[in-house]
């Protein structure tokens, strides 16, 4: 039983108020304080008047950003689904994998999880530029094509044009994916681990194929698991701003690239300010829906 | 067992499509990493044809002062912001697994703002913390001079830590605590002698959480370092910008070494990767 603060008001304060103090000071002021800035308007270079408008605001929801905004959530719901399609059969197979294989399989799959996000990022570049790996690949392959086409009296193909792989939507897509796989892993994989398995092999047992059994059992069980891991997955796609930076083109920017050229290249730190509450709004309003989704589910398993 | 056999029912790691797919994922997942530290061995700069084997750009990295400036103020600022959020943490798990107190739930969901809140957020509030009401005094020595980078990141790092003892202190018997208050032990003492003999085992996994969570952070890190003091993400991000180069590659090696080497210790010290997994899940919460 939890003890009221009452009976020991020395420790409680002592281990109370490091804590505190610090989220208040330097976390929860700062935050207020942008947030503050997000109702003001640029009174000079430096200076800043909180004059209580909506201006920003009003700002923010102009058709070129709102785009962007639409645009980002897009993104980050197509590297949600990518990542719960390619991830599910992966936490499904460590599930069921022998207890040593299953440490191996969690570790490959949290190594990249604690590697620097620079420097996947960065790995990626180096595979997708037009002097990358994958165009070195196919460039040989085409290579050989055409030398195999000549050989057989055919039109030699022509020069290889390497792909466009970088700098467009399609690289920040694959770098999210790429990015938050793991996010979506680790979920999954400690829903699907509380599953009864005896629930599965009864299916098995009485003629459901394989297929039919992930989807009309597992699944619906694993709900929970799902809704936690899409909601990982989301929330840092939502908020990315290496990816899209580093990957992507003139026409990728995502909300948090706008947010750091508010602060740092256009300094009109009250719109930036704005922004970046919208994007929190955001967050939020994606943790509500999965908190009434899981709410609803006992429900949902009868 | 036998090496033929069936596989059965639930043995999906045995069924070929599902072996496929694993292997699709895991080279999707390790093949850019991979040849990225190949080719930091590659005597080539155009980094694409491998023309031989060489250590000539780790030797080009000892020499790159900026660089090596860049990683000694990270792992000086990891150390320090693991130690502060251990500490800070572990009174904040303390003090919610303890206590009823008013404002409890209050604390509980602003303890999990800074785990939930966009990186790009937290960066831009602590770019005005630092520069309107907090300013960092310009031109103190080192290490002083990262006080502001070792603040950001302690905000964002002990709710994790706080996360991951409260939940060891979950499995905690509080009798054990009244056994030894009935045998004389002051607060102090039973703190020191019962609570955190248990709690230990969490602190080494919130010190690892802490120190990788400052050692990769790069976006809030960007938004509070000053000219003077670069991290090693935010300098190989502007080296980065500029080109594909293999020194880059030689930097990179050298911390996923250190990443791994990590994690090897802490699932050493652990001893089961599937206990640590549910830590990595439940930060990401």
């Amino acid at each position: 039983m939890e003890q009221s603060w009452k009976q020991a008001k020395a420790v409680f304060a002592a281990a109370l108020g490091p804590p505190l103090v610090w989220l208040v000071l330097f976390f929860l002021a700062p935050m207020a304080i942008v947030w503050a800035y997000s109702f003001g308007h640029n009174a000079g270079l430096t200076e800043i008047e909180i004059t209580g408008t909506f201006h920003n605001y009003a700002r923010a929801i102009e058709p070129l950003y709102l785009k962007i905004f639409l645009k980002s959530v897009w993104v980050a719901a197509l590297t949600t689904a990518l990542c719960l399609v390619a991830g599910f059969p992966v936490a499904l197979a460590i599930t069921f994998a022998s207890d040593k294989t299953k440490a191996w399989l969690l570790l490959l799959v949290m190594l990249p999880f604690w590697t620097n996000l620079l420097i996947r990022t960065y790995a990626l570049i180096a595979v997708l530029r037009t002097e990358g790996y994958v165009n070195q690949g196919l460039e040989w392959l085409w290579n050989g094509g055409s030398g195999l086409a000549a050989l057989v009296g055919l039109q030699p193909l022509g020069d290889f044009q390497p792909l466009e792989l970088l700098h467009n939507n399609f690289a920040v897509i694959l770098g999210l994916v790429y990015v938050h796989l793991p996010f979506m892993v680790l979920p999954l994989y400690s829903a699907l681990d509380r599953l009864d398995k005896s629930l599965l092999e009864a299916s098995l047992d009485l003629g459901t194929g394989h297929l039919r059994t992930i989807f009309k059992v597992v699944v619906p069980l694993a709900i929970p698991g799902i809704a936690s891991g899409v909601l990982i997955t989301f929330i840092p796609a939502l908020g990315a701003y290496l990816t899209p930076d580093l990957l992507g083109g003139p026409d990728s920017q995502m909300i948090a690239n706008i947010i750091e050229r508010q602060f740092k290249r256009a300094n009109d730190w009250p719109f930036g300010a704005a922004m970046s509450f919208l994007l929190m709004y955001l967050t939020f309003i994606a943790i509500a829906i999965q908190a009434v989704l899981s709410k609803k589910t006992p429900e949902a398993k009868g | 067992m036998p090496k033929r056999s069936p596989p059965g029912p639930l043995e999906y790691l045995r069924r070929w499509p599902m072996r496929l797919w694993l292997a699709g994922v895991f080279l999707f997942l390790y093949a850019p990493l991979i040849a990225l530290m190949a080719f930091s061995f590659n005597d080539s700069r155009r980094n694409i044809v491998w023309k031989g084997f060489t250590l000539k750009y780790y030797e080009k990295l000892f020499e790159n002062s900026a660089l090596l400036e860049a990683f000694g103020n990270s792992l000086t600022i990891a150390a320090v912001s693991t130690v502060v959020s251990l500490v800070i943490g572990a009174l904040a798990a303390l003090v919610l697994w303890r206590f009823r107190f008013p404002g409890k739930t209050a604390l509980d969901g602003a303890l999990a703002l800074p785990i939930v809140v966009p990186e790009i957020c937290m960066g831009v509030a602590m770019l005005v913390f630092f520069a309107k009401v907090m300013p960092w005094p310009q031109g103190l020595p080192w290490p002083l001079n990262l006080g502001a980078i070792i603040i950001a990141h302690v905000s964002f790092s002990f709710p994790f830590v706080a996360v991951v003892v409260r939940a060891r202190m979950a499995s905690f018997n509080r009798e054990m605590e009244e056994a030894a208050r009935d045998l004389g032990a002051g607060e102090f003492r039973t703190i020191r002698d019962v609570i955190l003999p248990h709690m230990a085992p969490s602190l080494v996994a919130g010190a690892l959480l802490a120190f990788t969570l400052s050692l990769d952070d790069f976006v809030i890190t960007f938004f509070t370092a000053g000219p003077d003091t670069v991290t090693f993400p935010v300098k190989v991000y502007s080296m980065v910008r500029f080109s594909v180069t293999p020194e880059v590659n030689a930097a990179s090696t050298v911390l996923i070494v250190l990443t791994v080497l990590l994690t090897a210790a802490a699932l050493k010290l652990q001893g089961n990767p599937a206990a640590t997994a549910g830590h990595g899940a439940g930060g990401g919460k």
